[in-house]
């Protein structure tokens, strides 16, 4: 595919014929003599520093992901830093130039998330399932610690050094100090004054009073006795005394298999993730792993779930065509009466109209949350002289509410386009309409209406799928309350999706996080959304521009 | 064409009745006032009763039900004492980053899209279009846990950081916008840039010194348009900024009411009114553009 000016822009250059041929990497030759590489112009300059700076923060990240391991990360980012160098230094990807920043950015934020999703809705990441199996091994080991039976007390102090916390203690007279990555260790010169240790070289005793503040780290403080794992690790409770735990859990990595050693239990890793012993119990630390379409399953086949999802989608399903009616319906109505060149003021009235549109949305919802509450709100206590009514607390209330409050942030935006669409209409339909002998009301359905319509549809179904998806004005106004007496998920009347979502994924910090089926449930909200694209490109016809 | 032939009429109309019965004015434009004064106190009285709000004494809901039955300063001056100024600068420096950097990067992309005839445009084009059917917004999770893993490498890309959560926003950017950029540079006549090719000009200097500045309109749109989506984004900044003082306004007002409504209500009024001042300036200076940019198929929520 070459464009028809690139011979002409070749030819006065004086290329050689022959080098003339096609696509624009071929104008270069003619240039060479004059390249930016051998002037060294301010834009190669700026270049050259820009792509250092790239470089540079490309390779600190690779090495900090190489100390931590983290090798889709580093592979990643080797590829971003190879393909960004290739492009900014040969000469054959201009157009890459051009589109590779917004592309990297496009391809980690949007595509790989998206993708992520996809994967994660397959799977059972979440609460109880948050890590790799080795990470869920360790969790077990730590968690089933007891203190070992019959073994002395050792006196021990909390110290604090560069590695953070650690203990001092004594054994057989010698002061040992370590910490949660390094096993004990002696450490000669250390003071012992009335069986208190008073000083280590190169650490800080705490004293009591910091000790006390910092209670739960040193409770929680693990130091290894050695760098066998079997021989347990010092743990205190008062900061005076250190005894030796050791789990009563053993890991048998060969046959894959915990062992409880208090009882002999045996738990073998089943499909769900997690350790399951031969009576079926299982221990509560699992992994993640792929669980196939047992999240969507659950989200439409187990009644807690698909009860409230089906009452979920239902009124999003609502909200989005009320938000989408009402609106339009308010808004073209004013656009109508404001459309009449004999009114004066025109351009003050409808700058006024806007006010709701250009105050940002969110603080609109938060405002009107307060001018809603039922007790100080001024919509109960002035507007309707001192009724009690909870609006925000009843299903049908609150669902109004929120429609009455996006009719008034939304009106604006829908008389904007109504008006546009309005002085685009013939004047002589009008006319024929009136010496037709249409009234106003047959006038307005038979032409304006459709004309209007026609003009806005895509914008409409574009402000379909935006209020679909319309997190805001539920969480600000309702946070999706009232809740569902029956459920078991913490959805209410007023939630659409998107803020079910966010309630079953738990990182509002309402329920235990589940992010697999909160993903499944992005899917869903996926499809249709794609869906009602589809129907809207498919009126505005981008593809046929695409060319 | 349809306001000449509406403005002929109507002067024609007035030729032929000087002056309009008392009657017919009331069916032909009285009613029309009424219902526009009535428009104007609905859209307008929330606002009014807002900055009311924000000047009444006492600061608590109740206070604030008797409009501008007092005028103090002291729920402004109260703000200093809490962290809002530093949500507001967060707010507008993230904003204004993402705004520039949506601009820089989808301006490019455009400018690739429509100069440049190479292998995979269309492909390109494409995926684009596809992937603007999959908000990023709703793989809300799925961004958490990669910045969670992202921060357990680089800190300052992972939870809790300004850079990330602009990262973030800046990811949307090109499935957003370039479309929108695209079918406006393709305005531009080509034949400008040819000339300019063989007065010898890089493909570099086209971009920078002419293209960018006859799409200037479009960039304004689509600066105001993200600065605007980054302004309000609640969810992302919820989810992203978890420490106070990295909070946007969008958290920290959002916190102030979900929290003791009442008592905080003229805190919140304040900060509305001083967080919805820049905004509405950019939209009386703008609104223009952004009557263009609406109907180009962009949505404000």
């Amino acid at each position: 595919m070459s464009s028809p000016q690139v011979p002409q822009v070749v030819a006065p250059r004086g290329a050689p014929p022959g080098q003339s041929s096609d696509g624009p990497d071929e104008t270069i030759p003619a240039r060479r003599p004059s390249s930016i590489a051998r002037t060294f112009s301010r834009g190669f300059l700026a270049k050259i520093l820009l792509l250092a700076v790239v470089d540079a923060l490309g390779v600190y990240v690779v090495m900090a992901a190489w100390a931590q391991e983290s090798f889709g990360i580093l592979w990643a980012m080797v590829a971003l830093l190879v393909v960004a160098n290739w492009a900014y230094f040969t000469r054959r990807a201009i157009p890459l130039k051009y589109i590779l920043p917004g592309v990297a950015f496009l391809l980690v934020y949007q595509v790989f998330v998206v993708a992520y999703t996809g994967y994660v809705a397959f799977t059972n990441y979440g609460d109880g399932h948050n890590s790799t199996k080795e990470h869920a091994i360790e969790a077990l080991l730590a968690q089933n610690e007891k203190r070992v039976e019959g073994t002395e007390a050792y006196t021990l102090a909390v110290v604090e050094g560069a590695p953070g916390l650690g203990f001092a203690l004594v054994n057989d007279g010698e002061v040992r100090v370590g910490w949660a990555d390094e096993p004990l260790a002696d450490v000669p010169d250390a003071v012992v004054e009335d069986g208190v240790i008073t000083e280590v070289p190169g650490w800080t005793v705490l004293p009591r009073a910091a000790v006390l503040e910092r209670q739960q780290e040193v409770v929680d403080l693990r130091v290894p006795v050695s760098d066998d794992a079997e021989d347990g690790s010092i743990r205190t409770q008062d900061a005076r005394n250190g005894y030796v735990y050791r789990s009563t859990f053993t890991y048998d990595e060969e046959a894959d298999r915990l062992i409880d050693t208090s009882n002999g239990l045996e738990y073998a890793p089943n499909d769900e993730g997690n350790f399951e012993a031969a009576d079926g119990t299982t221990l509560p630390v699992g992994w993640r792993v792929t669980v196939g379409m047992d999240n969507f399953v659950q989200a439409f086949g187990d009644t807690r779930y698909s009860t409230p999802f089906f009452k979920v989608l239902a009124w999003t399903v609502v909200f989005a065509v009320l938000s989408v009616v009402l609106t339009f319906l308010v808004g073209m109505f004013f656009a109508v009466v404001l459309n009449d060149d004999r009114i004066r003021f025109r351009r003050v009235l409808r700058a006024l109209l806007i006010l709701p549109y250009a105050f940002p949305a969110f603080m609109s919802y938060l405002l009107w949350r307060g001018m809603l509450n039922r007790d100080f709100g001024v919509i109960n206590t002035v507007l309707l002289g001192g009724a009690d009514i909870n609006w925000l607390a009843d299903p049908w209330l609150a669902k109004i509410a929120v429609l009455v409050v996006q009719v008034w942030v939304g009106f604006p935006y829908m008389f904007l386009i109504c008006t546009g669409a309005l002085q685009s209409i013939p004047g002589d339909l009008v006319e024929a309409a009136k010496i037709d002998g249409a009234g106003r009301l047959r006038m307005w359905r038979s032409i304006t209406l459709p004309l209007v319509l026609v003009a806005t549809a895509p914008l409409l179904i574009s402000s379909f799928a935006f209020n679909f998806n319309n997190f805001n004005i539920i969480e600000m106004i309702t946070e999706g309350n009232p809740r569902f007496a029956d459920a078991s998920v913490p959805v209410g009347a007023t939630d659409i999706l998107i803020t079910m979502v966010y309630s079953v994924s738990g990182l509002d910090g309402g329920a235990a996080k589940n992010y697999g089926l909160a993903s499944a449930l992005s899917i869903v909200i996926f499809i249709i959304v794609a869906t009602i694209s589809v129907i809207s490109f498919r009126r505005t016809r981008t593809l046929e521009e695409l060319s | 064409m349809a306001v000449d032939t509406m403005t002929r009429r109507s002067t024609q109309a007035a030729v032929a009745q000087p002056r309009m019965s008392r009657r017919r004015w009331w069916s032909e434009l009285g009613w029309r006032y009424v219902v526009a004064a009535l428009a104007v106190v609905y859209a307008g009285a929330p606002i009014l009763y807002i900055i009311s709000a924000s000047v009444s004494q006492g600061g608590t809901l109740t206070g604030s039900n008797r409009i501008f039955a007092t005028v103090t300063g002291a729920n402004y001056a109260a703000l200093n004492e809490t962290r809002f100024w530093s949500w507001v600068t967060n707010t507008m420096i993230i904003a204004t980053v993402t705004a520039i950097g949506t601009v820089l990067m989808g301006a490019a992309a455009a400018y690739a899209f429509s100069r440049f005839r190479f292998t995979g445009r269309r492909v390109g084009l494409t995926s684009l279009l596809v992937i603007q059917m999959f908000p990023q917004l709703l793989a809300f999770v799925a961004v958490f846990l990669l910045l969670l893993s992202l921060g357990e490498v680089v800190p300052a890309l992972g939870l809790n950081s300004r850079l990330a959560l602009i990262m973030v926003y800046l990811g949307g950017a090109l499935g957003v916008n370039t479309f929108l950029m695209y079918g406006f540079f393709n305005t531009v006549p080509k034949e400008l840039d040819e000339a300019a090719k063989i007065d010898g000009a890089t493909h570099a200097q086209i971009y920078w010194t002419i293209i960018l500045r006859l799409v200037a309109p479009i960039l304004a749109v689509v600066a105001l348009l993200s600065f605007i989506s980054s302004f309000s984004d609640f969810l992302l900044a919820k989810l992203i900024l978890q420490s106070e003082e990295n909070w946007t306004l969008a958290v920290g007002l959002y916190q102030w009411v979900s929290d003791r409504l009442s008592a905080n209500w003229g805190l919140f009024a304040a900060g509305a009114v001083i967080s919805a001042i820049p905004v509405v300036l950019l939209f009386i200076f703008l609104q223009r553009y952004i009557v263009g940019g609406l109907t180009a198929g962009s949505v404000k929520g």
